[in-house]
């Protein structure tokens, strides 16, 4: 009972962020505020296709609705069985005007999508889906998880492969969808125009937290994004204080380290995210919750209060060790040069 | 005067009549039984899929709600699509079918009147089989569409996507079963003089339906079966690590999947394309473009499946064909719709309860046809599938054609089945109830889906400005809700109480109208002959509801017969002797259930004491009884 009533006032506090960032200005992701190239192909088709979309419906509105009225005036009697231009109007309008329009749709379709399919060298990225979190390699050794940085106005090649059970990679202002198939491998490439953030999540129903399996696009400017890559291929930050240092015997004696890895310690767990660099990140579950100490802490005790169901389990730490613990992660950022 | 026993009808009753009451409540062959039965149990499979909606609506109605834990929320849509598509959009039609058709043919019988006993019930039984997962917590929760690997052993180890799968397979049985059927019943038992080109469209949707399950199932079971197999005995169809393809299920189920989308769609706008002229007090414009057009859709549907695999990697050569097929496929569409406006404009439409169904439908099946043109486009399918936008599209398709055109024919043949007229007034509240909150529940949907909203996701944050619209579509699935449990209502007291119908309320064209309301246990005191595509306003003769002998009517009262007629000409063949009343159909859905059920639990006896059962039920069904066919 007590446990229950504790969890539920946990709950409470834990809304607190939740609620601070819907302070935040909402932002969509939206497919129609296309970001880069790859993106502007979709969106370019949406429109001339709505617009022809909604001129269909209005004039079968217009024509139906003419006929209920123009019904009321004539008479029954007047009715002819045979409609001298029926076939004629059916074939020029069914399969005439529908047949052109479609087919024009088809080219022009297919004409925009040319450039999707073409390959181009750019960064090379590989995105690894898993249940549910993503797994971000760059060919330099650098490994990160939910965030894939890229560099602002350049090509970007993202190879996709599944660690478990389909996924599907979709930052809408960016990419197409493409989805990520445990034994093949995928394909897809975009741009960002501008340095900034967009967001993404999997598409592509893979269970309990398909959810709470978001991401980030980050563009920075080309020297931004090179000197991030070097860092990120670093390996982690020695402890700095006595408590870091504490916390790191913590992480390295705990079962942490069969599932996490923090590079340049002992710590080489595959199963889930790299922490090497953790306190550079944005969100903790992948963009279920922002990475703030109170939350990691939350997330580390107990992570199914965030994430029902998530396959890391909870650990049981004293207050002291989760203290520790929560000050060493939170002091994995880049090493200073 | 004549006195009732100079009626061919007394004779004919002493044939047809099965005993009243409960004593074949489980035995009855009676093709307006079964169909009664049908759309009885389908209508209560649309209530459980909507309180499922329901449940998902308000979960959705706002951010970060928690009202449903992910893994309830996961059975809840898993089960309201299984339930939507297989256990009430296909089941109404054929149950509209198993009513109508006989009767639009001018028969007196489905061709295999025990088949029809055992479909219904072994439609029943796999419903009540997937359903009764619920009761311990564990249904599907892989999609209606379980993809593998997340429905193989490794992710989903409960019972949950057994029920799923084996569900399926029985449902096919069934569903296969009724696929013979009605392609039987349609071909050979039209009434002499009805040519094909003289069949009702509806009948023609109905054909279109059943030829295609019977393409289309085979690629199901055989996906369920290697999922099974692959989940218990150790197979390896889509393990990659074993030299399989997760790709091959896909490509399976979709080869089902979509022409699954025609299966429902072809009957509903057969219903469509019966109403229409009706209210609109003419013949359909260009009835020959309508019929070759569902013929063209079911065919082409079979080509186009690929389109719902656009972000898997395939090659884009491979995807530009099946773009432009899922492009062409809106032709035949197109086509139905001109006809239905050419219908439209030519006549002087009536604006009653039915009718205003099918203007409604329309309207939504142009926003859906057009939506569906988008994600023909590669580019911009792959923007939006998987998002909100897609679930849009097929709601309005799938759910649209499922929903309108079935309450417009429960006003429509509601005075047929049950001799009484639905209300009319609150039949007009219930459209424009459903109406309204059908555009509400699912047009703000496409808008959810461009700004980024993917679909079969629990819950979602705050800051990404979904709020309202999910909270409009929840208003929405309410309003709807309330629209269809109206007519709900308004069919259970009408079928009471309701204004008697008369013969031909309408004053339609086809030949259900040219006998009594509900028609008696015979179906038509004569076998009509056919001599016009309208029959029922070109030969004043079947006003009276028989046709006379002398007018060509055939009795064929000296037994329980049917009249079998060449395919193209419906020239008379054969007479028929039709079997009575069977136990068999209904002991050989308990075996198959017991069967199911032993292969759910793994516990062989039940499984071997439930498929003898099968075998014996098999066996007393075709022992020969003496019955003949005569020249």
């Amino acid at each position: 009972m007590n446990g229950e009533r504790a969890r539920r006032s946990r709950r409470l506090l834990l809304s607190l962020p939740l609620i601070a960032l819907a302070a935040c200005a909402t932002k969509s992701p939206s497919i129609l505020s296309p970001k880069g190239p790859a993106a502007r192909t979709a969106s370019s088709i949406w429109w001339p296709m709505v617009w022809v979309a909604t001129a269909v419906t209005i004039f079968v509105v217009a024509m139906g609705a003419y006929g209920v009225v123009r019904g009321r005036r004539i008479r029954e009697e007047d009715i002819s069985r045979e409609v001298s231009w029926g076939d004629r109007f059916i074939l020029i309008a069914g399969l005439g005007v529908t047949g052109a329009i479609l087919i024009g749709f088809f080219v022009f379709s297919v004409a925009r999508s040319v450039s999707l399919a073409r390959a181009e060298p750019g960064t090379q990225i590989t995105v690894i889906g898993h249940d549910w979190w993503w797994e971000v390699r760059y060919a330099n050794g650098a490994v990160t998880a939910n965030e894939i940085h890229i560099p602002a106005g350049e090509r970007v090649n993202i190879t996709l492969q599944s660690a478990d059970v389909i996924h599907s990679l979709w930052v809408p202002e960016l990419a197409p969808k493409i989805d990520l198939i445990p034994g093949r491998t995928t394909h897809v490439w975009f741009k960002a125009d501008h340095p900034g953030e967009y967001r993404g999540q999997c598409a592509e129903y893979c269970g309990l937290q398909h959810a709470h399996m978001a991401f980030f696009v980050i563009a920075d400017t080309p020297d931004a994004f090179a000197q991030w890559m070097s860092d990120m291929a670093r390996p982690a930050t020695a402890p700095a204080t006595a408590l870091a240092q504490q916390g790191q015997a913590v992480f390295l004696s705990n079962t942490c380290i069969g599932c996490h890895a923090i590079r340049g310690t002992a710590a080489n767990g595959q199963l889930g995210p790299d922490l090497t660099h953790i306190a550079t990140r944005q969100t903790i579950g992948a963009g279920t919750v922002p990475l703030t100490a109170n939350d990691l802490a939350t997330w580390i005790t107990d992570p199914e209060l965030f994430k029902p169901g998530v396959t890391m389990p909870p650990t049981t730490l004293t207050k002291d060790q989760l203290n520790a613990l929560v000050t060493y992660l939170l002091g994995l950022g880049f090493p200073s040069p | 005067m004549t006195t009732l026993a100079d009626r061919p009808g007394e004779r004919l009753e002493q044939l047809w009549a099965e005993e009243p009451g409960l004593g074949t409540w489980l035995s009855t062959v009676d093709h307006k039984r079964l169909a009664k039965k049908y759309l009885y149990t389908a209508l209560v499979f649309l209530v459980l899929g909507g309180i499922e909606a329901s449940v998902m609506r308000l979960q959705l109605a706002h951010s970060n709600l928690k009202l449903l834990d992910p893994e309830t929320y996961n059975q809840l849509f898993t089960m309201h699509g299984v339930t939507m598509i297989f256990l009430f959009a296909v089941p109404i039609f054929s149950g509209f079918g198993v009513y109508m058709v006989p009767l639009m043919i001018g028969s007196r019988e489905m061709a295999f009147p025990r088949l029809n006993a055992f479909t219904y019930w072994g439609f029943v039984a796999a419903g009540v089989f997937m359903y009764s997962s619920f009761l311990i917590g564990r249904s599907p929760d892989g999609g209606w569409f379980g993809y593998t690997p997340l429905t193989d052993k490794a992710f989903s180890p409960g019972p949950n996507i057994d029920f799923y799968a084996l569900g399926l397979i029985f449902l096919g049985l069934a569903s296969t079963g009724a696929a013979i059927n009605f392609i039987t019943t349609i071909l050979k038992m039209r009434a002499p003089g009805m040519t094909l080109n003289r069949m009702p469209i509806f009948v023609w949707g109905e054909l279109a339906m059943q030829v295609s399950i019977l393409f289309a199932q085979p690629a199901l079971t055989l996906a369920t079966v290697m999922l099974m197999l692959q989940r218990h005995w150790h197979y390896h169809f889509f393990d990659p690590g074993a030299g399989g393809d997760n790709l091959l299920w896909q490509h399976l189920f979709w080869i089902f999947g979509h022409p699954l989308v025609y299966i429902i769609l072809l009957p509903g706008l057969g219903i469509v394309a019966t109403i229409l002229p009706t209210f609109a007090r003419r013949p359909m414009v260009g009835y020959t473009w309508v019929v070759l057009a569902e013929m063209a859709t079911a065919f082409i549907g079979f080509g186009v499946w690929v389109h719902h695999m656009f972000s898997t990697g395939l090659p884009s050569f491979a995807l530009s064909f099946v773009s432009l097929t899922s492009f062409l496929v809106a032709i035949p569409s197109g086509i139905q719709v001109f006809a239905y406006l050419a219908t439209l404009v030519t006549g002087k439409p009536k604006l009653t309860t039915p009718m205003w169904y099918v203007l409604g439908f329309i309207f939504i099946f142009v926003i859906g046809g057009v939506s569906g043109v988008m994600t023909a486009s590669v580019p911009l399918d792959q923007a939006v599938t998987d998002s909100y936008f897609v679930v849009a599209h097929f709601h309005y398709i799938m759910g649209g054609v499922a929903l309108f055109p079935t309450l417009a024919a429960l006003y429509y043949w509601g005075p047929k089945i049950w001799g009484r007229k639905l209300d009319e007034r609150w039949g007009k509240i219930s459209f424009w109830l459903t109406f309204i909150g059908f555009n509400l529940a699912f047009f703000p949907m496409h808008i959810l889906g461009a700004i980024g909203m993917p679909r079969r996701t629990y819950t979602y944050a705050s800051h990404l400005g979904w709020d309202n619209w999910n909270l409009l579509e929840t208003i929405g699935t309410f309003l709807m809700g309330v629209g269809i449990l109206i007519t709900i209502v308004n069919v259970v007291r009408s079928a009471r109480h309701g204004e008697a119908a008369g013969n031909d309320p309408w004053d339609a064209d086809t030949l259900e109208w040219a006998t009594s309301s509900p028609p008696p246990d015979y179906d038509f005191e004569t076998i009509p002959e056919v001599r016009s595509l309208h029959p029922v306003w070109d030969q004043p003769e079947l006003k009276t509801g028989t046709q006379p002998p002398e007018m060509g009517g055939r009795p064929l009262a000296e037994g329980h017969r049917v009249l079998a007629t060449s395919l193209l000409d419906a020239k008379p063949e054969a007479v028929v002797d039709m079997p009575h009343e069977s136990m068999w159909p209904f002991v050989l859905t308990v075996g198959l259930m017991g069967f199911f059920y032993g292969a759910l639990t793994r516990i062989a006896v039940v499984a071997v004491l439930g498929g003898f059962l099968s075998l014996v039920s098999v066996v007393g069904w075709v022992w020969p009884r003496g019955q003949t066919q005569e020249m």
